[in-house]
């Protein structure tokens, strides 16, 4: 199983000092951050995607190709791309050069974005949201599998024998995660093409989480993507802790009572026993985050949010050092004791690598992917690997 | 056949409140009138009151928890609602809306709804009118033709009490009548219906 940290990317004041920082020591600090979760021996950083005060993350690629260069091992990956309101023409080269900078080194996760004003800034509206999130992904599928696309849609203009550059690296696209919080269609969307499932849970009940995941999990069987318990599924999640679990409180209370979106709302204590937010001793996350699983089955990844409301970049790197030093290792421990064996763990380049080369020898195609490889009845990409 | 469910809303913030009592007498009118139909009937009062704070801050968070959780559940499996909201300033309690701006998308859709008020003078009696019934309009809800408004007059005398009884009847009839012509509703889980992603790929 997979652990690692995202960011939304806000600058908040802090609400004990009333500090800000700039916008550059925001990014720096994401930096600082990403690095930090590599050397506690996190596995995954992911960053969101904004265009709007007062988030600094507009240019994810820029950031975790600069990440990368700086870090051996963490997986990179966005939390979320915006399939929406970004030219899937764009991402399709973005992120195909993070793979070839990184050597498969990072995912990315597709979102839709929820601000309305944001969708005419890209000459976008957000009530065709869902429409654009399918019709986009669909193409960019089509722009990393086929190395010439002809293509025609409605909410960009058409493609006349198109090649997407660079091809992805080894002839395998960066792996999908589709994230979503209360969209049907994104689950089964994600189910439809065999890809991942990320459920940001961090301000919703798990029985609504869990609602969801068992949708997209059904739909991944339908579709003969495997059994509902090989479906690939990631968690949000949430933390705040302290040696002493009353010092932890004490010292996030007013972070959470002045927080963007649940700030002035409900109680901290209110709001962590209906979502995922655990604040207290390293211990106390350790029994809630072992507990997910019971609710939504053995699961691939669970990413938390550290960096938020405010908090200062040293309290930021001090809890990433509690997360991986105390928290994680044993968290990977009971996942891995309760695994069972047919349950997939995360896809990895190099897996899905040797996945593909193992199903080429077999087939007529050969190792590279080409027009051939759609299937003449859907006319979808035949899955390359998952 | 399974007994009707007949849920009611009541706005009232008083205790005892009229608006309460108003809920009350609606709801045992309208489970009478349904028994002219051969139905029984369920009826749950849900007091606004004691979800206040659940409601703020389900605005707030954008999800329902516990007790407002159940209500609003309970509202979308509801075979026929009834409403009640004094009037503030002109119009239904802000509490009384906030309840229904965090209910579910299509929670109240073809559900037959009877709407009531109660004010401290007559004055206020087309608020049924202008800002009840459009509400219910866009919830998509099919709206008893008659409302009942009550002002504190009609509490007063033997007289008036005698005219709001005719009103409430008359009121529980219609509902009665609308729930009785309705198929018993089925009680489905979330997301038991998607729409195939093939469908979604050809658009709408």
């Amino acid at each position: 199983m997979q652990f690692g940290i995202f960011t939304v990317g806000d600058v908040t004041t802090d609400p004990t000092t009333g500090t800000t920082v700039s916008e550059h020591e925001r990014i720096k600090g994401t930096i600082a951050i990403a690095k930090k979760a590599e050397e506690v021996g996190l596995d995954v950083f992911a960053t969101g995607e904004h265009h709007n005060p007062p988030f600094v993350p507009s240019s994810p690629t820029t950031t975790l190709a600069f990440i990368a260069a700086q870090t051996r091992r963490i997986v990179l990956s966005t939390s979320t791309t915006l399939i929406t309101t970004n030219d899937p023409v764009k991402i399709a080269e973005d992120y195909a050069t993070l793979q070839h900078l990184t050597d498969g080194r990072m995912d990315l996760m597709m979102g839709r974005g929820n601000t309305g004003p944001v969708y005419p800034w890209f000459g976008k509206d957000i009530r065709d949201g869902i429409s654009l999130a399918i019709e986009n992904y669909a193409l960019l599928r089509r722009l990393w599998t086929e190395d010439v696309v002809t293509w025609q849609g409605k909410h960009r203009s058409p493609l006349q024998s198109f090649t997407a550059t660079p091809r992805p690296l080894d002839g395998v696209p960066p792996f999908v995660w589709h994230g979503s919080i209360r969209s049907p269609e994104i689950a089964e969307q994600a189910a439809y093409y065999g890809d991942g499932f990320f459920h940001n849970n961090i301000f919703w009940p798990i029985s609504h989480t869990k609602q969801m995941v068992q949708l997209y999990r059904r739909r991944f069987e339908h579709y003969g993507h495997g059994s509902a318990d090989q479906a690939i599924v990631g968690l949000g999640g949430q933390v705040f802790m302290r040696k002493n679990s009353q010092d932890a409180v004490r010292e996030f209370r007013p972070y959470f009572d002045n927080a963007p979106v649940y700030g002035h709302g409900p109680s901290l204590e209110d709001f962590s026993r209906e979502t995922p937010l655990t604040v207290g001793s390293p211990q106390q996350v350790v029994e809630r985050y072992a507990a997910m699983a019971d609710h939504v089955g053995d699961y691939q990844r669970q990413l938390f949010l550290m960096d938020h409301a405010g908090l200062p970049l040293r309290t930021v790197l001090e809890q990433i050092e509690i997360l991986g030093g105390e928290v994680v290792p044993e968290l990977r421990r009971i996942a891995a004791a309760r695994r069972p064996a047919h349950v997939p763990e995360a896809p990895t380049h190099a897996a899905r690598v040797t996945a593909l080369h193992g199903r080429a020898v077999d087939s007529t195609m050969g190792t590279g992917i080409s027009a051939s490889a759609v299937d003449d009845v859907t006319g979808r990409p035949a899955d390359v690997a998952r | 056949m399974t007994a009707r469910r007949i849920v009611v809303v009541n706005g009232g913030l008083g205790q005892p409140s009229s608006t309460r009592l108003l809920a009350e007498r609606l709801g045992a009118a309208t489970s009478d009138a349904l028994l002219e139909h051969g139905m029984e009937a369920d009826v749950d009062i849900i007091d606004l009151r004691g979800l206040a704070h659940p409601l703020a801050d389900a605005v707030v968070t954008g999800f329902a928890t516990g007790e407002l959780r159940s209500a609003l559940d309970a509202l979308s499996a509801a075979d026929g609602v009834i409403v009640v909201s004094p009037v503030y300033q002109a119009s239904f309690s802000g509490l009384f809306k906030m309840f229904f701006d965090v209910l579910d998308e299509g929670a109240l859709a073809g559900t037959p709804v009877l709407m009531a008020a109660t004010a401290g003078t007559a004055r206020h009696s087309l608020v049924l009118e202008h800002a009840l019934r459009p509400m219910f309009a866009y919830l998509k809800a099919v709206a008893a033709p008659s409302g009942v408004f009550a002002a504190s007059e009609d509490w007063g005398s033997a007289r008036a009490e005698q005219s709001l009884g005719r009103r409430v009847d008359a009121a529980a009839t219609e509902l009665a009548a609308l729930v009785a012509a309705r198929p018993e509703r089925a009680s489905g889980g979330a997301f038991d219906d998607v729409v195939p992603f093939d469908q979604l790929l050809s658009g709408p």
